[in-house]
């Protein structure tokens, strides 16, 4: 059996179960956000793309890489900024001053 | 190890242990913000440790696709109104998927028949996952954005026709772990995944976005995570995954709050024509006028907004939020019941009410407000319907039986604002309406709320 693939085969199962209990804990009124939270670290497949890009190992691989490059980035800044976005809109009481002048 | 390669395992590793502590952040709204600057700089050391690879040769294109993906971000990122959020998700899940599936294509071309079975395996759930996420997110975001209708579509033997694509795309993925140099059924394999994602999400209905997003923020995750087991990189491993359990626990609770399995959401085309409109119990729809509302609210001493997707598509968000102003000058006690599932994905309400200035400790979920309902004196529905039939708690026959509701009815008074005398997405008809307990005031939501408010203002 190949080595990586049992460590790998760990890793994922220990994330697993630790994303579960970090996860079930975010309650219901920031759903939108982890949504748009966990898509932007999913972005982190960014990492591959900057590798395939940069290697030039051939024409075809570079012109992919260059794509997935932008393709992850676009959800890494674009995810990270609406996330914060919406979680500095979330306020336990409204600021009477901001809520009336809007 | 070189040290070289120390940095760059070092800094997955750090960018790791940030992701968790970044999410769970999240579990609460305080430390949401601080979580979120750690995971943030987490994709930064990742992101600079990466740059030391010494198979980097050229920075250059690697330059060009991070400002263009930047430019695009930062404009997305900034400019996306709240209630565009669903659409805007959507997109995201297909560029995860498309960033996913592409590595997978370049590192099949670039080892071919050099690989073995194990690296064959992850590469072709990378871009199995990858391609059905990305064509099936790009039809849920035509069908948000409404460019596409959003019924379902269906047509006859279509769940057979999906079930032989699946399972063709099974055989092709097995046929190239025996040999993995077999660029034609690589791609073959690449085509059924394009295809079967754009089957897959056609026939789901709009209203079902919620489950459909979720899943197929799962499926994105775990293509990223298939990503990580082909390159041997344990941070894609662990993000991809917290990314693919996040949305398969979202998928769970939405199908859990409406009471349906997650294959009836796939394969049920729910709320199509086809589905049987069972009419009930036929009644009067009792129409209140404008004033006769103001005088209830303004004398009401708890007062629960239920809003639903029709708050979002008439953008009546903050002329709720006025209305509820002028009640608690009143004295009034102003709150919002959220269904998980009211609006196109979850936590949608809550998001277009905070951007709205409501402060989220007025938000109550279904389980907190329900016991509350009794002692309401009135219960406003705007633009919300099956998430508060009473046909889904009474009627065992109902096609929505078993969903959880918000228990409206059993409120002293209950007002429907509605632009039409039509049904709700599901095709059912609604008792709520014809109870006499409900008034009906017709009009657009934000037109009749901002009345409301005049109105109120006035006593």
């Amino acid at each position: 059996m190949n080595e990586v693939l049992i460590a790998g085969l760990y890793v994922f199962v220990l994330a697993a179960f630790l994303g579960y209990q970090v996860i079930s804990r975010v309650p219901p009124l920031l759903h939108t956000p982890l949504m748009s939270a966990t898509n932007a670290i999913s972005g982190i497949s960014l990492i591959g793309s900057l590798v395939t890009a940069g290697a030039k190992y051939n024409t075809t691989s570079t012109i992919l890489g260059v794509v997935a490059v932008t393709a992850a980035t676009i959800n890494v800044v674009g995810g990270f900024i609406i996330t914060d976005r919406m979680l500095k809109m979330f306020k336990r009481e409204a600021k009477p001053a901001a809520a009336e002048k809007k | 190890m070189s040290a070289q390669n120390l940095l760059i395992e070092l800094s997955y590793f750090t960018a790791s242990i940030l992701f968790v502590l970044g999410l769970r952040g999240l579990s609460h709204p305080e430390t949401a913000r601080r979580g979120m600057f750690m995971a943030e700089f987490g994709m930064l050391l990742a992101v600079i440790g990466t740059l030391l690879h010494r198979d980097i040769v050229s920075y250059e294109w690697i330059i060009v696709g991070l400002l263009a993906g930047s430019t695009i971000g930062v404009a997305m990122g900034l400019w996306v109104p709240m209630t565009a959020m669903p659409q805007r998700t959507a997109l995201s899940h297909a560029f995860g998927g498309l960033a996913a599936a592409l590595v997978g294509v370049s590192e099949f071309l670039r080892h071919g028949e050099h690989l073995g079975t194990f690296k064959v395996t992850a590469l072709g759930f990378e871009v199995l996952l990858g391609g059905i996420t990305f064509t099936g997110s790009l039809i849920a975001f035509a069908k948000l954005q409404e460019l596409v209708k959003g019924t379902p579509i269906t047509y006859k033997g279509q769940n057979v026709l999906n079930g032989l694509l699946f399972a063709s795309a099974v055989v092709i993925f097995v046929a190239l772990v025996l040999n993995p140099g077999h660029t034609a059924l690589f791609y073959a394999m690449c085509a059924l995944a394009l295809l079967f994602g754009v089957l897959l999400v056609l026939p789901i209905g709009a209203a079902d976005m919620p489950v459909v997003i979720a899943l197929l923020n799962s499926y994105a995750g775990l293509a990223s995570a298939a990503t990580g087991f082909a390159l041997g990189n344990n941070v894609l491993i662990i993000a991809g995954t917290l990314d693919g359990g996040s949305g398969f626990i979202l998928s769970i609770l939405m199908c859990k709050a409406m009471n349906r399995s997650i294959t009836n959401v796939l394969f049920g085309a729910f709320g199509s024509a086809t589905a049987t409109v069972e009419t009930g119990e036929e009644g009067v729809m009792r129409e209140v006028a404008l004033d006769d509302v103001a005088t209830q609210l303004a004398y009401a001493r708890q007062v629960v907004f239920v809003p639903g997707y029709g708050m979002a598509t008439a953008q009546a968000q903050n002329a709720v939020r006025e209305l509820a102003n002028i009640l608690e000058h009143r004295g009034v006690q102003v709150k919002y019941a959220i269904h998980p599932v009211a609006g196109r994905m979850p936590g949608h309400m809550n998001v277009l009410l905070a951007e709205a200035n409501v402060p989220y400790s007025q938000l109550y979920e279904l389980e907190q407000i329900n016991p509350e309902m009794p002692t309401t004196d009135v219960a406003v529905v705007i633009g919300a319907n099956d998430v508060v039939n009473p046909e889904a708690r009474d009627n065992p026959k109902s096609a929505i039986a078993g969903m959880p509701i918000i228990e409206v009815d059993k409120a002293k008074s209950v007002i429907v604002l509605k632009r039409g005398r039509g049904k709700g997405f599901s095709g059912l008809e609604n008792p709520l309406f014809f109870k006499p307990v409900t008034g009906l005031l017709f009009g657009d939501a934000k037109t009749s709320l901002t009345r409301l408010a005049a109105a109120v203002n006035e006593l």
